[in-house]
């Protein structure tokens, strides 16, 4: 029955096709389906929007196209052409705000008005291929190929209006007749890219009762597939609920409508329009008696199409669909929730999560540094991974933000007495550098955490810094900066605050900077902390760990030692570098005031073994970091367990591991051994350490000198410093030890014989685990029993894997001692081979593999350090003094030669 | 058809390197920077690049000639920042348009000398136009994401401007690049066509954006295909992408447009990431090694270096560029 003028499939006539871009780019082909684009956005379209919109309230406006994109349209139409609404600056501050969510303006945007000026506005701030909505020849043929001309040159595609001088194409011809004419136009006049041609053909309503209605629909269709057919690569739009304005109030008809219209349109060349997900039925899905009334309305398929309709309409229920956001996530867990939301930049349910997790939290701080943090440290990793790209992260600092700004209010009503921030942070990005997106984001982050922010913006001079620092007297400076001079713009304020004898805090971030050269350049010219932080979500727990006043001095002191073996890995790499001579560097050794010094003498002098010792007793003292860094996870124990990326295989692992020691410990799988011994000492020579049993020397340990040229005042290290020179006449003294986990190897082949690989590796990396563990455990009876130079000492786990204590415990073959040689002199002295049946290997590893060996100093002001490159004049000195060839000297030390 | 549009039908045209680098090894102190012209000038001038062109021409010219020996057919002029947006850190607005035309005059000179004396090989200055330090599509302030530091029809002004000078100058092309936001891009490209509108005439113009980071993304956000349909608009000489990059990194990014476009494609890479002392390390070798992979794969048009890279990595880039036939250029 239909009327349809040609029955014939279409022909569609396309070469080459129509491009657009946001963030990401939509590409037509010739497998394209109809292209979705949003409406609600339109203050024509949504009542909601335009209230938003005149009520100022972007926030929430902006949260329509966000529900927009999420629910699938694949172009958003914005327009704002309302009497009571600066339309102009509606349409610049919307699309400038929609620019900085990723999630939105990853798609084109479509700029509507019906004001030149508005769409002119429009182009102007948007990076993306736009399309412009619309023009047309309604005032004339000038005016049409000047605006095209402007769109061309600004790189959008475009929406013709079929409309011309005369009125608004309403019939079959008037549509082609105006199509072809605006096309002709355009191609010939302008130069117009053809495949960036949308024809709004015009969509007018059906079933309105008017004769000279009837053919509205059918219209369209036949207009469409005319102008398909017979104007290159062009598209074919319209605003798709027109039709059905007749039906308002009954959506079960409407949404029939729409899909009937859509249905036979899109079969006749229209491939993209303006269409609400929400009111659209899936067309198998109609009912076929409301099927067949729609399609006798739209195809115009019989005189009494209209009355038949509305009869039967009355008994269509309207039905009510959400084809809404993929809302799911909100089923996860609170952290789950927390971090998703953070990673997408989401804020609408963040209030309601937190407050949940207040509820949860003993204190609202710890929503902060528990939830929260976890989740921008997911946020840190996915952006170090390139996973997520800048504006996602500036959007993620902004829902921690809002956060933050809800918690507030809770975290100072507990303080009460003391609401003050608790700290002031100076940022800025330094002079002749203007990059501070970064800065921008640590300062965001910082002061989310209640930290107060002085900020100075980009180019700031460093005397400005500096007096800046003085007059607010702030707790920590940031410097900021992305383009190479910067770095020494760095050098010379660290230089700077040194002179004027600053203490605060120094972050360094931004693209260039480097731990490296954190480390190598600046940290050397600051006595006080400097810390490389480049990434925003690590900022909070790195200044709130150096300004922690029960905590900061500890961890200034892990931090500066951290840097100084990151330099001397670092140095080691090669570069030319200063050197002093050994005996210059013995000048500069570190000088401990043995007068004042403390000496405790050791309970129990000489050799003892620890063989009865129950595994279960070590594993308290196990590090677990460097267990899942073994398998390539990355993170810190416990946090890792809940990682958003590697969480869930952490877990799995540490499951495992857990199940694995249960079963060594009931099965006695292995076996720790440790022999430890106490002495007299004394240092002689310099740099070599007297090793006394009752007054006579049992064995000498060599130590080795740093030979790296420092600044004045600062020492070249040598282990022997932390030892009272024979001069001094006072009895020091030293320990050694070695401590090893037997039986692995064993455990491992049992698995490896079924096959079993994976078990294989995770016996051997327990057993490591354990080794080290027994390390600690034993450095810890060492001071608090059997040397008991620190008997009141009470540390939680955490602190002996930050090593808070007292005292070191260097192992030959690491960076204070590199000298694997080193390690036959322990085992003479300690006889470890007989006693407990550790040997080396002919490489001097130890076997069985799972072990550790030392010393023990025990002076207050022992610390770790990298030895760092040697010259040849040490290498002479200390073959001399060891009694070894040269030769043997160059090969055990050959990582540490400086290559003059 | 032009010079430079046979030129590119012929062979793989070489680009120069980097001329930063090749500054620094002058070790320029403050008062060679201002010269006897600028000597009272009240700003610090030192690192302002671009006014060497009028105060040390002669070091100018030859790096130029450098490239040239080395066997760049294209040199690009001393005008990175030649913007009254990028001259106003030097308070050096009112100088833009001199700036501008001295440095293509001076390049114009030295690659007139080289074409006379191989005239089988002609040699072109291209007008460098660079990103500015502000961005039309992003916020400089993260509390305030709809604030814009910078208008489109600021830059279209000031670029506008630039270009102007540059083809007064005598630059044979322009060269848009280091394009991290692309509406700046859109801005200048715009101002270029009001020009070749208003002197009716054709401007060959190169186009070269920059992905930043891991997400392979301009800083903008934009893919590296958005970044291509956005800027397509124009008739461009070439499309590709500079800076932030090794030449091997950079290569997904070359393959991601190559094939979509039917516009020139160039490249011109860093000399690998630069090492933790901001310096670049890569020998010429290196990146000629990696170079050659795009030319097996025929990605590429044009080639060149950016920062980091010297004469020497030059003159590798075009003795391997000579043994291979350019990328088809499709003709529409």
């Amino acid at each position: 029955m239909s009327e349809t003028k040609n029955q014939q499939p279409i022909t569609i006539n396309q070469k080459r096709y129509m491009k657009l871009s946001g963030l990401e780019p939509l590409v037509l082909n010739k497998n394209s389906n109809f292209i979705n684009v949003g409406e609600r956005t339109n203050v024509a379209g949504s009542r909601k929007f335009l209230r938003l919109i005149k009520e100022e309230k972007f926030d929430e406006a902006l949260d329509i196209a966000r529900h927009q994109v999420d629910g699938g349209a694949q172009i958003i139409d914005i327009n704002f052409d309302d009497g009571l609404i600066d339309g102009k600056e509606a349409m610049v501050r919307f699309l400038n705000l929609i620019a900085a969510e990723p999630d939105i303006c990853r798609v084109p945007i479509m700029i509507d008005s019906s004001k030149w000026e508005i769409i002119e506005a429009g182009l102007q701030v948007v990076q993306g291929k736009c399309v412009v909505n619309s023009i047309s020849l309604k005032e004339g043929e000038e005016k049409f190929i000047w605006e095209a001309k402007q769109i061309k040159r600004y790189g959008a595609a475009v929406i013709v209006m079929a409309f011309d001088e005369v009125g608004q194409a309403d019939n079959y011809e008037r549509r082609i007749e105006i199509s072809q004419r605006s096309y002709d136009v355009l191609v010939n006049k302008v130069g117009f890219p053809s495949e960036d041609i949308i024809f709004d053909l015009n969509i007018f309503p059906v079933a309105t009762g008017m004769d000279e209605h009837k053919r509205n629909a059918i219209d369209f269709i036949e207009a469409t597939k005319w102008v398909r057919e017979n104007l290159p690569n062009v598209s074919v739009s319209g605003g798709v609920s027109n039709v059905s304005f007749s039906f308002r109030g009954n959506n079960g008809v409407r949404e029939a409508m729409h899909s009937v219209f859509l249905y036979h349109a899109i079969k006749n060349g229209m491939n993209m329009g303006i269409v609400n997900p929400a009111l659209l039925e899936v067309y198998d899905d109609i009912p076929k008696d409301l099927l067949e009334h729609v399609e006798d309305v739209i195809l115009d398929r019989r005189e009494d199409a209209t009355e038949r309709l509305l009869d039967f309409a009355e008994t269509v229920k309207g039905s009510k669909k959400e084809a809404g956001a993929d809302l799911s996530w909100r089923e996860n867990s609170l952290q789950e929730k927390i971090t998703h939301a953070l990673v997408k930049g989401i804020d609408a349910f963040i209030i309601e999560d937190v407050e949940q997790a207040r509820q949860e939290a003993d204190a609202p701080i710890e929503v902060i540094e528990g939830h929260l943090m976890i989740g921008m440290n997911v946020v840190g990793d996915l952006f170090g991974a390139g996973k997520m790209f800048l504006p996602q992260v500036v959007k993620s600092a902004r829902v921690m933000k809002k956060a933050v700004a809800y918690l507030n209010p809770f975290i100072e009503a507990e303080k009460s007495d003391k609401s003050e921030p608790v700290g002031k942070i100076l940022m800025a990005t330094v002079k002749g550098d203007v990059h501070d997106i970064g800065k921008n984001i640590v300062s965001v982050v910082l002061a989310c955490n209640n930290y107060e922010i002085v900020d100075l913006g980009v180019m700031v001079p460093p005397e400005k810094i500096i007096q800046t620092a003085i007059d607010e007297r702030v707790d920590a400076i940031g410097l900021s900066g992305l383009i190479t001079p910067s770095l020494d713009e760095m050098v010379y304020l660290a230089k700077e605050m040194q002179r004027q004898n600053f203490e605060v805090p120094l972050l360094i971030g931004g693209a260039t900077t480097s731990k490296a050269h954190t480390a190598v350049k600046i940290d050397t010219q600051y006595n006080n902390a400097v810390v490389h932080v480049n990434d925003a979500s690590r900022a909070v727990t790195v200044v709130g760990d150096l300004l922690n006043k029960k905590t900061n001095n500890d961890y200034v002191a892990k931090l500066k030692k951290d840097y100084d073996e990151f330099r001397t890995k670092f140095l080691k790499r090669g570069k030319e570098k200063s050197y002093i001579s050994i005996d210059e560097a013995r000048k500069r050794k570190y000088k401990i005031d043995w007068e004042t010094s403390e000496i405790i003498k050791p309970r129990e002098l000489g050799i003892q073994t620890l063989e009865q010792l129950s595994l279960k007793e070590l594993v308290p003292f196990i590090d677990w970091s460097p267990f899942f860094r073994s398998w390539d996870l990355h993170g810190k124990f416990p946090a890792i367990l809940t990682d958003k990326v590697v969480g869930e295989q952490a877990s799995i692992m540490y499951k495992e591991a857990q199940v694995m020691i249960d079963e060594i410990i009931a099965k006695q799988l292995l076996k720790p051994k440790a022999i430890f011994g106490l002495f007299e000492a004394n240092s002689i020579h310099n740099d070599d350490i007297s090793v006394q049993k009752k007054g006579k020397e049992v064995a000498v340990f060599r130590t080795l000198r740093q030979q790296l040229k420092k600044r004045e005042g600062i020492p070249n290290l040598a282990l022997a410093d932390f030892i009272a020179p024979k001069e001094t006449e006072k009895t020091d003294y030293v320990g050694a030890f070695c401590v090893a986990i037997f039986g692995a190897q064993e455990l491992a082949d049992s698995y490896k014989a079924k096959e079993d690989d994976y078990n294989a590796i995770m016996a051997q990396a327990i057993a490591d685990r354990f080794a080290e563990a027994f390390a600690e455990y034993l450095h810890k009876q060492i001071r608090i029993k059997h040397w008991g130079y620190a008997e009141d000492e009470f540390l939680t786990n955490e602190d002996l894997i930050k090593e808070t204590y007292k005292g070191i415990r260097p192992a030959p073959g690491y960076p204070a001692c590199p000298d694997h040689l080193e390690k036959e002199t322990i085992w003479s002295l300690l006889d470890v081979e007989n006693q407990i049946g550790v040997s080396l290997t002919e490489s001097l590893a130890m076997w069985p593999a799972a072990a550790v060996s030392g010393y023990y100093f025990a002076n207050k002001e022992a610390k770790y350090f990298g030895l760092g490159k040697i010259t040849d004049d040490q290498i002479t000195d200390y073959s001399e003094r060891k009694g070894i060839t040269k030769e043997k000297a160059r090969k055990w030390l050959h990582p540490n030669i400086a290559d003059q | 058809m032009s010079n430079i549009h046979k030129a590119l039908q012929e062979r793989i045209l070489v680009l120069d390197g980097a001329m930063g680098t090749m500054l620094q090894a002058y070790k320029f102190t403050e008062e060679d920077f201002r010269g006897e012209r600028f000597k009272d000038y009240t700003t610090p001038l030192q690192g302002n690049n671009d006014l060497l062109s009028i105060t040390q021409p002669e070091a100018i010219k030859t790096i130029h000639g450098k490239y040239f020996e080395a066997g760049a057919d294209i040199v690009e002029t001393n005008t990175f920042s030649g913007t009254t947006i990028a001259m106003a850190d030097y308070q050096m607005e009112d100088l833009v348009y001199e700036l501008n035309y001295q440095s293509a005059k001076i390049a114009k000179e030295v690659a007139d000398e080289f074409t006379a004396k191989e005239p089988h090989k002609p040699r072109f200055v291209a007008g460098s136009m660079g990103p500015t330090n502000r961005t039309a599509s992003m916020s400089p302030d993260v509390n305030d994401p709809g604030y814009r530091a910078v208008t489109f029809d600021e830059l279209r002004i000031a670029y506008k401007q630039q270009a102007e000078a540059l083809l007064d100058g005598g630059a044979d092309l322009l060269l848009v690049e280091t394009v991290f936001d692309t509406l700046n891009a859109k801005a200048a490209l715009f101002a270029i066509e009001e020009v070749k509108d208003e002197r009716n005439i054709e401007v060959p113009t190169m186009l070269s954006g920059t992905i930043t980071d891991a997400s392979g993304r301009t800083l903008s956000g934009q893919t590296a295909e958005a970044f291509l349909i956005s800027v397509s608009h124009i008739p461009l000489l070439s499309v590709g992408f500079n800076c932030a990059l090794g030449a091997n990194l950079l290569q997904p990014h070359l393959e991601a447009i190559a094939n979509k476009t039917n516009f020139a494609i160039s490249a011109h890479p860093n000399a690998g990431l630069p090492n933790a002392f901001g310096e670049y390390d890569e020998t010429p070798e290196e990146m000629g090694e990696q170079i050659e992979e795009y030319l097996k794969k025929n990605l590429i048009n044009i080639i060149g270096g950016c920062c980091g890279t010297s004469p020497e990595h030059i003159r590798v880039i075009a003795s391997i560029a000579a043994k291979y036939k350019p990328r088809l250029v499709g003709g529409f």
